[in-house]
Order: structure tokens, then C-alpha cells, then sequence
């Protein structure tokens, strides 16, 4: 268990480094009620958020979605391969709401911020999610309670309601 | 009106009937597979696989155990911090009770850890050793 912590505080450390390279000059309007598209689908729900949070579609562009769903035997390190009907059921799920498919304001804004060849595996990576988290001390990532930037949980309380307001950011000691 | 909503919940019936394996039917099943008597099953060589230590990535060591916790009534952790409900059948009576299920959490989990499937024998050895947690 240790050593496993200790492997997730070395990701972690990587990827917090990652991020800053991308950090932009604040610019980005906070607060602006972001919450995430509505959106119920059964497969999506239950087989993404067996692990993690069901992260929303329209953080990702298709071709980043395609790219995932094509490589989950090997899904950052772990094995999340699907029967191959519940995989395109996901896709076609995310293909229809993905950030830059038009159907969500919040697509729109990260597609504002994304090269248009751009095909992110990670939604940390997005000049969108650097410049939401500019504000977000260093040290805060790799906080025990936090664990790694993929858990939303840790910080915003509403998460899993899709809810990513200011206002409900709790972020942990 | 009437017709259909029978219809329908009789399809739904019927669909809960057929996912309602129990971790004695599918040990059966992967004892079968093995080619041996479910009573060749061993609880002990289930708990081994559970505990042993495996390279994993950077130079750490990763077992069952990582996630599920030493002690699979308590609930574990997925690496990015999500709860996973406990794995054995006296915590959480929904273990064990989808085939499929059970054979897409092997097959990910195998590899994860053994980096190789597992065999019909241990799968009926793991849940030989889980389901007689009291």
C-alpha cells in the first residue's frame, strides 16, 4: 500500500510539473457557474465511474475521446478494457457530447483554448483545466487527501452532481 | 395499457433471474473449466493469490491487496481515490452475483497485477476464499 502511495506521489509529481509548463497568465473568468452538461447514460455512468469520477464528455474533443476509448487495455497504466459493444455504446456517447460537438457552452470554452490537431488523453492537460487551477497552490496536489489531479472529488464538493462552482471548492488540509 | 407494462416487467423479471449467479455457481463454473471437482478448489491457494506481491510500475510492488485493502470486508480505494465496495460476499452480498462482471474485473485485474490472465483454477480458488470469509 505504501509503495503504491508512494508510486501515486511520484504520477502526481510528474503531472504537477506538467501543469505548470502549461500554466497560462490568468485570464480565464472564474466563477462563472460552471457546471457541467446534464447528461444521464447508463454504460458511461456505470462502467466509467466504476474507477473514477464519470468525467464529462465536453471537457474532451472527439478525437481525444477516440483515442481513449481505443487504448483502454492500457488506460494510464491500467487495464479497463470493455466487451467490445459496451466500448462503442461509451464512444458514440461521448463522440455526440464532446467538447467540440456544439452541444454543451462549456465544449465551447475548452475547444477556445485547444489547437485545432489537438487530442489530449488527459483533461488535466487542457489549457481549459491549467488555467481553472492557476490558482491552485502546488502543494495542494499531491496532498494525501487529494491523491492525484483525476479526483474532482477532493476539491469540489458537487462533483459528482456535476456541479464545479466556486463556490462549492473545499480544497483539503 | 396493462399488456405491455406485464410484458415489461416480466422481460425485467426474467433479466434479474438470468444475471443471478451466486459464488457457488460460479465456482462450479471455473472448477468445470479447470477440469477438476469444485472440492479441488482451495481457499488457502485464493488467499495466496490475494496477498502475494507482483512488480509493479516504478519500481513498487502491487497486489490485490493494493486496492482491496489486507482486508477484503473493508471497503478499498481505486488509485485515483474513489471507494470500491468491499470484495467479500458477507460486506457486500452484490459480489459475486454477475458472471460477467466477475469475468471483466479478472480479466483487468489479473493482467493489472500478474500481468497475465488468470486460470479457471484460480478464479475458483479466489472466490473459494472470499466467500467462506465470515
Amino acid at each position: 500500500m505504501n509503495t503504491l502511495l508512494r508510486g501515486i506521489g511520484v504520477l502526481t509529481a510528474v503531472g504537477t510539473v506538467t501543469l505548470l509548463a502549461f500554466s497560462l497568465p490568468s485570464g480565464e473568468a472564474h466563477g462563472d457557474g460552471d457546471v457541467m452538461p446534464r447528461l444521464t447514460h447508463k454504460n458511461w455512468q456505470q462502467e466509467c465511474a466504476s474507477c473514477h469520477l464519470a468525467y464529462s464528455p465536453a471537457l474532451l474533443p472527439r478525437a481525444s475521446w477516440q483515442r481513449l476509448m481505443g487504448g483502454l487495455d492500457d488506460h494510464f497504466g491500467d487495464n479497463a478494457s470493455l466487451d467490445p459493444a459496451t466500448q462503442a455504446d461509451i464512444l458514440r456517447f461521448l463522440e455526440a457530447n464532446a467538447a467540440d460537438s456544439g452541444a454543451s457552452q462549456i465544449g465551447s470554452r475548452v475547444m477556445r483554448r485547444m489547437g485545432a490537431k489537438d487530442a489530449p488523453l488527459r483533461i488535466t492537460e487542457t489549457r481549459w483545466f491549467v488555467g481553472k487551477h492557476d490558482e491552485v497552490p502546488r502543494t495542494a496536489w499531491s496532498r494525501k487527501s487529494v491523491g492525484s489531479a483525476a479526483n474532482c472529488a477532493a476539491c469540489h464538493s458537487k462533483a459528482d452532481k456535476g456541479v464545479f462552482d466556486d463556490d462549492s471548492v473545499r480544497v483539503p488540509k | 395499457m396493462i399488456k405491455p407494462l406485464a410484458l415489461t416487467m416480466l422481460a425485467l423479471m426474467s433479466a434479474s433471474v438470468a444475471a443471478a449467479d451466486t459464488p457457488a455457481t460460479l465456482m462450479a463454473h471455473f472448477a468445470q473449466q479447470a477440469g477438476s471437482p469444485v472440492s479441488a478448489l482451495s481457499a488457502a491457494r485464493g488467499e495466496t493469490l490475494y496477498r502475494s506481491e507482483h512488480p509493479g510500475r516504478a519500481g513498487t510492488s502491487v497486489s490485490c491487496a493494493s486496492c482491496h485493502t489486507a482486508n477484503p470486508k473493508q471497503p478499498g480505494r481505486t488509485r485515483v481515490g474513489k471507494r470500491i465496495e468491499p470484495l467479500a460476499p458477507a460486506a457486500n452480498p452484490q459480489r459475486f452475483s454477475d458472471a460477467a462482471q466477475v469475468e471483466k474485473w479478472f480479466r483487468r485485474n489479473c493482467q493489472d497485477v500478474l500481468k497475465r490472465e488468470c486460470s479457471a483454477q484460480e478464479k475458483g480458488d479466489f472466490i473459494a476464499w472470499l466467500s467462506q470469509l465470515k
